[in-house]
């Protein structure tokens, strides 16, 4: 498989003395499937992320999106190929990073105060400090009047708010999101998108973005990466988006250019949108387009 | 700032979950009334059981002596309580019951969630160790009361050995799912954000194993009950089954009923205490469905 790049317009070329957030080359991953055969998820995935930039990825259902995280993250290893983070070999749970989930991960059992403070409690810090950090953070994300309610006493969107706030407590300088906004409904959606964009400003960590939504990931990021349909997934083209900042994710999608961008990436998009389509309802077969 | 038209969401639409007691006033009326309704058939059902017992027992259609009859098991209890027992006070004979079964309840219940949870967090151990449990729990374990009587003597210990054996399977195999049963994004989540391997276990698995430990208590202290009445009955010198096997010998039924009656109360009790407890372990949970949530 090759890995076509366009680049339309000229991405910000980060400072070359320093590594790279993320550094995949070639990474492939297996999985052993319940009846002994291989699933090869991903094949010679080659992806970079600079520090401080905001990368999303899009891509068809299945296409291992969120299996690319999570060899970022850690959680799994490569079964071939070289993952670096920071410039070091991933070998277990990448220390500086945050990783937001696409279905809840904040424990039910624990107040949003105790789940925002538990990354400085796990890593040592006094319970008061932790306390008022994670106060500082569940007021930054909105949330303030709510420390002692439990996750199942708040809307889906205010979960979102606590497990940003349990993230970014950490100051990570990666940070991961697996459709984390999927479950949302549109307007609480686009207003998390931008509350995201203001909190990420303030301290600039790397961000990789997976998403279905093209226009979620075009409001967001500095660079769409398109990826092709699985199995054996791999990179099809990146984009480089020069919209300005700030964004206001709520209006963005009335700019000109904002559509120029999307018809672009959109291109590239709905053809590995309809192999995917074709191969998980199997009623065209997807002939020629397989071989690209 | 974006912030405060964040807060608006926060406040209009998001918080309404948590203010659904407001409209409480008129329901909570008849909620009462049908509860009212329930009791009462309840109370009748009783009534008609017990007093077409004793009907038939007066009127000649049962064998007092073998049946046993209401009004003189209230008797019984009666004389045990004013008069004691042979062994002693009731209250004697009933401590000593509930002691052997909380010393083995509390050790079977510890010992059940340390073994469920350390194997269902670290796979070589379950891989050693659960073909012997699972030899263990094929065994009719009962019968090891009697086995316990001949090596611990008469006294308390063979009865708390029993007890344990009894109350640590079912919390074991709970402790064990439950274990196994965790979210993985929930551990994987934690790990992330720093968690040690021991922080993962404490922080989140065992909270979050515990709705199914918390369920096998109830059976699991039934069972300690069990353990303890039949540990006395294959031989004791007191307790509350010691007072039954003596009411077996004597071929006095309503001695049986009465010390039947007693246990339920104490099973009552406790299961009251046990569910207390499981309220304020789990009081994280939505209070509608508290335990359909879980599973």
């Amino acid at each position: 498989m090759t890995t076509v790049s366009e680049s339309p317009t000229i991405g910000r070329d980060a400072a070359a003395s320093m590594s790279p957030a993320i550094e995949m080359t070639a990474a492939t991953k297996r999985f052993r499937t319940p009846d002994g055969s291989s699933y090869t998820a991903l094949k010679n995935l080659d992806l970079r992320v600079e520090r401080g930039e905001f990368c999303a990825i899009v891509g068809p259902t299945g296409c291992g999106k969120s299996t690319a995280l999570t060899l970022a993250a850690g959680m799994e290893r490569a079964s071939g190929g070289a993952v670096r983070v920071f410039g070091k070999e991933v070998t277990g749970i990448t220390p500086n990073a945050g990783f937001m989930f696409q279905t809840d991960a904040i424990l039910p059992w624990q107040s949003v105060l105790e789940n925002v403070a538990a990354g400085p409690r796990y890593r040592g810090v006094a319970k008061n400090t932790a306390y008022r950090d994670a106060r500082d953070w569940i007021r930054r994300v909105g949330l303030a009047g709510f420390e002692s309610n439990y996750p199942h006493q708040l809307s889906g969107g205010m979960r979102k708010r606590v497990a940003l706030a349990q993230n970014l407590i950490n100051e990570p300088e990666l940070l991961l999101m697996d459709e984390p906004f999927s479950a949302l409904d549109v307007q609480t959606r686009a207003k998390m998108s931008t509350e995201l964009l203001g909190l990420w400003e303030q301290s600039k960590p790397a961000v990789v973005f997976v998403t279905h939504d093209l226009e979620e990931a075009i409001a967001l990021a500095d660079k769409v990466v398109v990826m092709t349909a699985g199995p054996a997934a791999g990179v099809k083209a990146t984009f480089h988006i020069d919209l300005p900042r700030p964004r206001v994710v709520q209006e963005i999608r009335f700019d000109k250019k904002f559509n120029e961008i999307y018809q672009n990436i959109w291109e590239a998009l709905r053809e590995e949108v309809d192999i995917a389509y074709a191969q998980t309802t199997r009623s065209v077969a997807p002939d020629g387009k397989e071989a690209e | 700032m974006t912030m405060s038209s964040l807060d608006n969401t926060v406040t209009d639409q998001e918080q309404q979950p948590l203010s659904t007691e407001a409209r409480s006033g008129g329901r909570k009326r008849s909620i009462t009334r049908r509860r009212l309704k329930v009791l009462a058939v309840q109370l009748g059902i009783v009534v008609v059981l017990l007093g077409s017992w004793e009907l038939l027992v007066r009127g000649g259609v049962l064998d007092a002596l073998l049946y046993g009859q209401p009004t003189r098991i209230v008797n019984q209890l009666y004389i045990w309580v004013t008069q004691g027992t042979d062994n002693g006070s009731l209250g004697q004979q009933i401590t000593v019951t509930i002691e052997e079964a909380l010393i083995g309840f509390f050790i079977g219940t510890a010992l059940g969630i340390v073994f469920g949870v350390a194997m269902g967090r670290i796979q070589f151990l379950s891989e050693v160790i659960g073909p012997f449990l699972k030899v263990i729990n094929a065994v009719p374990r009962i019968v090891l009361g009697s086995s316990f009587v001949v090596m611990f003597g008469l006294g308390l210990m063979s009865k708390v050995m029993l007890v344990i054996v009894l109350v640590f399977f079912g919390v074991f195999f709970n402790a064990f799912q439950g274990t196994r049963e965790v979210d993985k994004n929930f551990i994987a989540n934690a790990e992330i954000l720093g968690a040690s391997k021991w922080q993962v276990t404490r922080q989140v698995v065992i909270p979050s194993a515990f709705s199914w430990i918390i369920a096998s208590l109830h059976v699991a202290f039934g069972f300690a009950l069990i353990g303890a009445i039949v540990g006395e009955f294959l031989g004791s010198q007191e307790g509350l089954g010691n007072l039954i096997r003596q009411a077996q010998g004597n071929l006095n039924q309503n001695g049986i009923w009465a010390a039947m009656l007693i246990m339920a109360v104490v099973a009552l009790i406790a299961e009251w205490l046990i569910t207390r407890l499981e309220n304020r372990l789990l009081r994280w949970r939505p209070p509608q469905h508290s335990a359909a949530a879980e599973a």
